[in-house]
């Protein structure tokens, strides 16, 4: 008997239209938890380096967490996994939604898929039923429209559909997968969807998922439950309001701009505009937002409503929640009521909400540059919007300058040359970040930004305040009820850490406070993402419901595997340095772990230095970032260590000392 | 005159987020053991959702009905139409709905009979939206005597079999509990 996973994938070779219900090793739940513990293991046993992220030997998987459809409020994430044509390296992009609990409820924990389908076709799963379906008729067809015609053709309204619009059909290296109001959006995966020729994935489950120790789990959700209220009804005082409260960023409740208006950069990603938010503009911006948005609306079993529909006038209605709002806007520095129209647009195409903006505005910097000519953009209109409707269309369809855009920014400036690399600015390993140009280096940012894996800042940040605090009473009250923090180290650094003085950056927190509390947060993302449990409700918003003290408790009573907080601090140990090992054989070195270069105005390269040293030596890494040998042995990754040995990755040069070497030469 | 508690759960459907939480803790309460699963298709509220035309309503599980309605029913609110039977709670030969998903026998809900009592049934309690409202109130009911409705039946009965059959009809009746 297996409790909160269903203890069977689908293997599925495209290929061959071959489909197999496989049961699955509770072993492997054991040592990776689920989602995205097990696809890394997955992806590491079957996707050697060396494979292209389009190739048909690539693999993408879904996969449900190992929480998902149990009554564990807002486990409702699927967990995509594969190469990124965009960085190459190991790509998991994450959505909320309705589609992992109902894959659950079909009796499967991931579909894994493999080979390419001959046509383009989608995927049917039916409790034991499952087809791979001719989709000519769906071609071209937008993301969420193709949600809508699925679930009417199969004559099942609540069947849940995973689907690409044109981007991912068209291999757009940011192509997203959307499902409900959320989306894959990160690396590209939807791209490797396209590659395929798999146009969506339909799933409508009525089978019983079982929990091992039902009435402890309800004692729990209820503790959770009330403290979610608690929380909601108690935002932290004396912090910026968007990230006061629980949830993703509540973008479509909070009108009030100011702060990403006037803090995030415009353009791509290059001025702030200091007093934009005036009280015209507010009150302009408001009434964009009430006359567009329906209702807001919640992921699976999730109290939060962090999403809402809209409809833009003349437009059908779309979801969206969190930061797209502003990002069209102000890549194209416009209105909202163009920043909310064009991405309904962007979200039936399918692409990533923070890439494709930005690759837009580098393009028309590319024009303004002289760097491209007014014969690459044929017949683009003349007005700001339009010339960003138009880049839309182009990019979707890989048409001309399109074709060349479609790759992100930083393999766009390579095929164009002239220079335009310096344009391609805003990239962590070719991949395009938050429009954030900051004053001073922060050593916890700069660790954050550095070395996480998925290169996306939000996904690795969260339980720790972004700012200090104030007063003193403002920080003694902040700790004073903190029982989410695991360390009284980590309080004290709250208690005393300051804007000026003793206890600022960039000096302060000290290189080890910074490791151990940059290790804290990104564990708990790590949780999360093995689970399928929201960042909003735990690793991103700060004293969360769900954190290091109640979750192995939560774990343990819906799965049955027994553990306290220190088995659950390995065993996302063991899964985040298994992350990293198929980066790492992927060639991510010490040198890829950088920000973006004009991130912080004000840099210390002998302070940046020492961070990664300290960091990478309280990781257990080398002073490259590969895991060591016996520490992979600690954690029972013994066949990494294995590999790497026979790589000659241990033995190789360091990629700082080659990077220094080449520096001389020039 | 007696005294009766009528129970009400009362839907704000403006208010409702479409989570389906209310599914998933209806369909785990009434698992036997109790939360021992999880299976919203069991659940005997469902969410007739559809965003895209923002749609989002709870339905309750009621009496099943043994023949399908003659005609059906399609409301038009505000512009939005709802689905054919959108707000019926009859268990019934048309549709799949309020039907255990294995033996398809009909759901009902039951306002989470409990023992000890739940406080408030299990998705109001879950519903952290609050569009689900939980109020009991007490009506006083006179029932020492038959309704006319009643005593028509039965002189009707009495009419047709002679009152020593109906007598003994019911008496067989009562034995056979």
């Amino acid at each position: 008997m297996r409790y909160a996973e269903t203890g069977y994938n689908l293997e599925i070779d495209l290929t061959r239209g071959n489909i197999e219900k496989v049961e699955t090793d509770p072993r492997d739940t054991e040592l990776y938890l689920g989602g995205l513990g097990t696809n890394a293991k997955i992806i590491w046993d079957r996707v050697p380096p060396e494979t292209d992220a389009f190739a048909p030997e690539n693999v993408l998987i879904f996969s449900a967490g190992l929480l998902c459809g149990t009554p564990a409020t807002s486990a409702n994430r699927t967990i995509v996994t594969s190469i990124s044509p965009q960085t190459k390296l190991f790509q998991y992009s994450m959505m909320g939604g309705f589609w992992a609990p109902e894959l659950k409820l079909a009796g499967y924990d991931k579909v894994i898929m493999r080979g390419k389908a001959p046509n383009l076709v989608y995927i049917w799963i039916n409790n034991d039923k499952v087809e791979i379906r001719d989709a000519s008729h769906l071609q071209g067809k937008g993301a969420v429209e193709t949600q809508e015609l699925i679930k009417k053709e199969l004559n099942e309204p609540k069947a849940q559909v995973s689907a690409i619009g044109l981007a991912g059909e068209n291999r757009v290296f940011f192509a997203s997968i959307e499902q409900a109001r959320s989306s894959c959006s990160r690396g590209g995966l939807g791209a490797v969807m396209g590659s395929k020729n798999v146009k969506a994935i339909a799933v409508r489950g009525t089978k019983d998922l079982y929990l091992a120790k039902p009435v402890e789990l309800m004692g729990l959700m209820n503790e959770v439950l009330e403290y979610t209220k608690w929380r909601n009804d108690n935002p932290i005082p004396n912090y910026m309001p968007i990230l006061a409260g629980l949830g993703s960023p509540q973008e479509m409740k909070h009108d009030d701009e100011k702060w990403h208006t006037e803090s995030f950069s415009w353009g791509n990603s290059r001025a702030r505009r200091r007093g934009f938010w005036t009280k015209e503009i507010a009150e302009d911006w408001k009434e964009t937002m009430a006359t567009m948005q329906n209702r807001t609306i919640s992921c699976f079993n999730c109290p939060n409503n962090c999403g809402a529909t809209l409809t833009p006038p003349g437009k059908p209605t779309y979801m969206m929640k969190c930061f797209t709002k502003l990002t069209y806007t102000m890549a194209a520095y416009s209105d909202l009521a163009f920043g909310l129209s064009i991405a309904q647009m962007a979200t039936e195409y399918g692409i990533d909400g923070y890439s494709g903006p930005q690759v837009m505005a580098f393009a028309l910097e590319l024009l303004e540059a002289g760097i491209l000519t007014q014969a690459d953009f044929p017949g683009m209109p003349e007005d700001n919007d339009g010339k960003f409707y138009w880049l839309l269309d182009k990019i979707v369809r890989r048409e001309g300058i399109g074709d060349i855009l479609a790759d992100g920014t930083y393999w766009a400036a390579e095929r164009i040359g002239k220079g335009a690399d310096a344009f391609a600015h805003n990239n962590i390993r070719k991949h395009e970040q938050l429009p954030l140009k900051l004053g001073t280096m922060d050593p916890i940012y700069y660790l954050l930004y550095c070395c996480n894996e998925k290169a996306t800042v939000t996904q690795i940040e969260g339980n720790f305040p972004q700012a200090p605090f104030a007063t003193q009473e403002e920080k003694d009250a902040f700790v004073s009820d903190w029982f989410q923090c695991p360390s009284g180290r980590i309080k004290e650094v709250v208690q005393k850490w300051s804007f000026k003085g003793e206890f600022a950056g960039p000096y302060y927190p000290t290189p080890e406070m910074c490791s151990e509390i940059v290790d804290w947060q990104e564990r708990m993302h790590y949780v999360d993402d093995c689970v399928g449990m929201c960042a909003g409700m735990s690793s991103f918003p700060l004293k969360p419901p769900y954190h290091l003290f109640n979750y192995p408790k939560i774990i343990s009573a819906a799965s049955g595997i027994e553990m306290d907080t220190d088995d659950l601090v390995k065993t996302t140990t063991r899964v985040r340095n298994l992350v990293r090992a198929n980066n790492i054989i992927r060639g991510l070195r010490r040198v890829d772990e950088a920000p973006p270069e004009d991130h912080w105005n004000k840099r210390f390269p002998e302070l940046e230095k020492e961070l990664l040293d300290t960091y990478y030596k309280y990781k257990g890494w080398n002073n490259d970032g590969v895991p060591t040998k016996e520490f992979l042995h600690e954690l029972g990754l013994d066949y990494v260590a294995e590999e790497f040995e026979k790589r000659g990755i241990y033995s190789e040069t360091p990629s700082y000392e080659l990077a220094a070497q080449k520096e001389k030469e020039v | 005159m007696g005294k009766r508690i009528i129970k009400t759960i009362k839907i704000d459907a403006n208010k409702c987020n479409g989570c389906r939480a209310c599914e998933v803790i209806c369909a785990a309460f009434h698992a036997t053991p109790k939360y021992s699963s999880v299976n919203p298709a069991r659940s005997r509220i469902q969410m007739m959702r559809d965003p895209m035309r923002d749609i989002y309503v709870p339905v309750y599980a009621g009496e099943l009905a043994k023949a399908e309605c003659m005609g059906r029913n399609v409301y038009i609110m505000d512009g939005r139409e709802y689905d054919e039977c959108g707000f019926c709670r009859q268990p019934c030969p048309s549709r799949d709905l309020f039907k255990e998903p294995d033996s398809k026998l009909p759901l009902k809900c039951d306002m989470c009979e409990d023992d000890p009592p739940q406080k408030e049934p299990l998705c109001v309690q879950w519903c952290l939206a609050d569009a689900l409202i939980y109020e009991e109130r007490e009506v006083e009911e006179d029932d020492t005597v038959p309704s006319n409705d009643m005593e028509m039946s039965i002189k009707a009965l009495v009419d047709t079999y002679g009152l020593d059959n109906v007598v003994a009809t019911m008496a067989r009746m009562s034995e056979k509990g």
